[in-house]
């Protein structure tokens, strides 16, 4: 399905393509070694956590709980949260044993969720009860609901603690959240079928994927309006085959990368002219997103061909895509 | 007869739970408009539940369509009600269309059976912009289209499209046709020869079926009998009613899938349709209409929902030009069936995926992968730009 497997008649495209991939690999070693990352990956319909290493290579499995999706690590990233959207359950793994040890139970259909800056509390969104949920961590009890628009996705958690931004799909609306006095303060309309979020390192710009507007809209943090935009075109296809879902950025705050969906491609975007520098060819429905912790590789689920591409950053090519379980969901990096 | 009150409760608490203050929430009215005698609810036709038949009322799916736009229309300063317009028959109609008219109710989803479409056409005139949420009919996006008649509800060629392409994609291209006498089967079977002839689907023989208590027809209703030729890959069955059609599957004489009126069918929706947001859509519908969403509560809902796409950014224009702005192609609704849709500018269709689908699950989406249109891929379902004989415009 990638093109990387295109293949070549002749004896001297084969060498070329040896050497390649002999020198990529060479790279990908390199980048491990050097770094010793790990990356987990959600698997939704295997409820597996697969654990691989920076190169790509599957090391293990972890049993978790029913259809995970999103995961975070705790503040000391001794442990992984993973977030169970069939068993309405937030599943604590503990890295060290690589074992689930615990489970927090949540409200129905949990997708996407954001920590308090102190990691003692877990804001959920549930899909089909249309809130977001507070849940303490110590205690697993829950704190509080807030009422959303229909299917709130997206959440993320200001870094002082005290406001949240919650996407509602099917309101195509941003909700800025007070979680001090509970209250949404403010419906900020974006595109179509708002999905998830980046913050800029510096808080002054959240970035919002429409999946199907085939945008990114910049709210500004000071005003809390909607900025700017950014549009997403790729030549030959269709605006409606392009469903941007997942966004990142770099830590120097100066690039997003943007998964695509249905195009199969992710874009790196320039934050600071909102211009599309390039695009990637990635798997097919390419969702979550996840870079590497020095920003030169980023690692790229895709739903329906169940696989994930690790991409060069700066080569700005899809170098390798592997076996990923069965619709895997979110990448996590981790030192 | 009119207006429904109890069932609001749950946006009444939400806009409490919010407190987010509202300038000057214009209120915008949606009728459902049906009938109390509709055949196609009387409770024994309902029990049946033959596929792509309606399964209940829409009054339901409406409130879902309206729940799901209330927060984003409040960002824009706006707000949805439906409210029931049901006539008890057809006589009484005029009636009810007259006094929806009165009261200034100027977007109607139309539940009514074919024949009655052109009684509300002529009764809205240019006060209000219709959405037919329930009947297939191509002869309402032809010869007898409206300006301002809007269908969420997919067309009949668009589900014969849909069915030839999943045909095509899998090399079934021998098609044995078994039709009934009604003039519904015999539109199914016009709309079923355009779509074969598009796709490269052969019928190899057509048979007539005839459910009757005449002992010397007794075989035009037995499925071995009708099936028995050899050189086909399925049997189509063009069945409008659905009664003969139920006796298809496993029955035939040769092992061949059934498509059509049983079996394999094209649907607008499904209750088992798992991507897309679509399980959310179906849990929200479950929960409050206590059974299965069907095509025609997906296409009711839906209608709500372009309604409030609509209002949020035209309302302030006179209603041809929201109808021309909804005819440009440029307002969009997220339907759960994976793509933006949006309606055709030449018949006011809405322009969507349909689902390939049997009783238990969905086995394909239309437009199939490698279907090409120059413009747009969804166009390859129903009446194109080029061959639709619509000719009235907003």
């Amino acid at each position: 399905m990638q093109s990387k497997k295109s293949p070549l008649p002749n004896v001297q495209a084969w060498c070329v393509q040896a050497w390649r991939v002999l020198a990529m690999a060479a790279v990908l070693a390199c980048a491990g070694a050097a770094q010793a990352q790990t990356v987990y990956v959600s698997s939704e319909k295997d409820n597996k956590v697969l654990v691989f290493d920076a190169a790509g290579k599957l090391l293990s499995k972890i049993e978790v709980c029913k259809r995970p999706r999103h995961m975070l690590f705790s503040p000391d990233r001794s442990k992984i949260y993973v977030c169970c959207g069939d068993s309405n359950q937030l599943g604590v793994v503990d890295r060290a044993s690589g074992k689930m040890v615990d489970t927090v139970p949540l409200a129905d259909s949990p997708e996407i969720f954001d920590l308090s800056p102190d990691g003692k509390v877990a804001y959920v969104s549930s899909e089909d009860d249309g809130v977001l949920a507070a849940v303490d961590l110590t205690t697993r009890k829950p704190l509080f609901q807030i009422k959303t628009g229909g299917e709130p996705e997206g959440v993320l958690v200001t870094r002082d603690g005290k406001f949240a931004y919650v996407t509602s799909e099917e309101a195509n609306v941003v909700h800025l959240i007070d979680l001090v006095s509970k209250k949404i303060v403010k419906d900020i309309q974006v595109g179509n079928r708002p999905r998830r979020f980046a913050a800029s390192p510096d808080g002054r710009e959240i970035w919002v994927s429409n999946e199907l507007s085939a945008s990114v809209s910049v709210i500004d943090t000071a005003t809390q309006a909607v900025k700017g935009r950014v549009l997403f075109q790729i030549q030959g296809m269709r605006a409606s085959d392009i469903t941007p879902v997942g966004v990142v950025m770099t830590r120097d705050g100066k690039t997003a990368w943007v998964s695509l969906g249905r195009a199969n491609h992710v874009a790196e975007v320039d934050v600071a002219t909102r211009q599309v520098r390039r695009t990637v060819l990635a798997g097919k429905r390419a969702w979550g997103l996840a870079l590497s912790q020095d920003d030169k590789w980023l690692y790229v689920t895709n739903g329906l061909s169940d696989d994930m591409t690790l991409v060069d950053t700066q080569a700005g090519k899809a170098i390798r895509t592997v076996a990923a379980g069965r619709v895997p969901h979110t990448p996590l990096v981790g030192p | 007869m009119m207006g429904k009150s109890g069932r609001r409760m749950g946006g009444a608490l939400l806009a409490c739970l919010l407190a987010v203050p509202v300038a000057q929430a214009a209120t915008h009215t949606v009728a459902l408009v049906s009938l109390q005698d509709d055949p196609r609810y009387q409770s024994r036709r309902l029990e049946r539940h033959y596929p792509g038949h309606p399964a209940g009322r829409l009054w339901h799916a409406t409130q879902l369509g309206a729940a799901d736009a209330e927060v984003g229309l409040r960002a824009a300063g706006h707000a949805l009600k439906v409210l029931e317009a049901t006539a008890s028959n057809a006589a009484e109609l005029g009636k009810v269309l007259q006094q929806l008219k009165a009261q200034r109710v100027a977007y109607w989803v139309l539940d009514v059976p074919e024949a009655q479409f052109a009684q509300a056409v002529q009764a809205a005139g240019h006060s209000a912009l219709l959405f037919n949420a329930s009947a297939p009919a191509d002869v309402l996006r032809g010869s007898q289209c409206a300006a301002l008649l809007f269908h969420t509800y997919p067309s009949q060629s668009m589900f014969s499209d849909a069915m030839a392409q999943y045909l095509a994609a899998r090399s079934w291209r021998h098609a044995l046709v078994l039709q009934g006498g009604d003039p519904a089967d015999q539109r199914q079977a016009e709309a079923w020869q355009r779509a074969a002839k598009r796709y490269g689907i052969k019928t190899v023989d057509t048979k007539v079926f005839k459910l009757s208590g005449d002992p010397r027809e007794r075989d035009l209703a037995n499925p071995r009998l009708l099936t028995n030729d050899r050189n086909h890959d399925v049997v189509a069955v063009l069945d409008a009613d659905g009664e003969f059609a139920r006796t298809l599957p496993y029955a035939t004489q040769q092992p061949r899938p059934v498509v059509g009126a049983n079996g394999l069918v094209a649907l607008a929706w499904h209750p088992q349709w798992e991507r897309n947001g679509g399980p959310q859509v179906n849990r929200r519908f479950g929960r409050l209409a206590q059974r299965p969403m069907v095509g025609q509560d997906w296409a009711a809902w839906v209608a709500v929902k372009s309604v409030a796409a609509l209002v949020s950014e035209h309302s302030q224009a006179p209603l041809p030009e929201q109808a021309r702005r909804l005819r440009s192609g440029q307002v969009f609704v997220d339907g759960a069936k994976g793509p933006r849709l949006s309606f055709r500018a030449w018949d006011g269709q809405l322009r969507q995926p349909v689902f390939l689908a049997h009783v238990d699950g969905v086995a394909g989406t239309a437009p199939l992968d490698g279907v090409l249109h120059p413009t747009e891929v969804l166009d390859t379902l129903g009446v194109d730009e080029k061959e639709s004989p619509c000719q009235a415009k907003p």
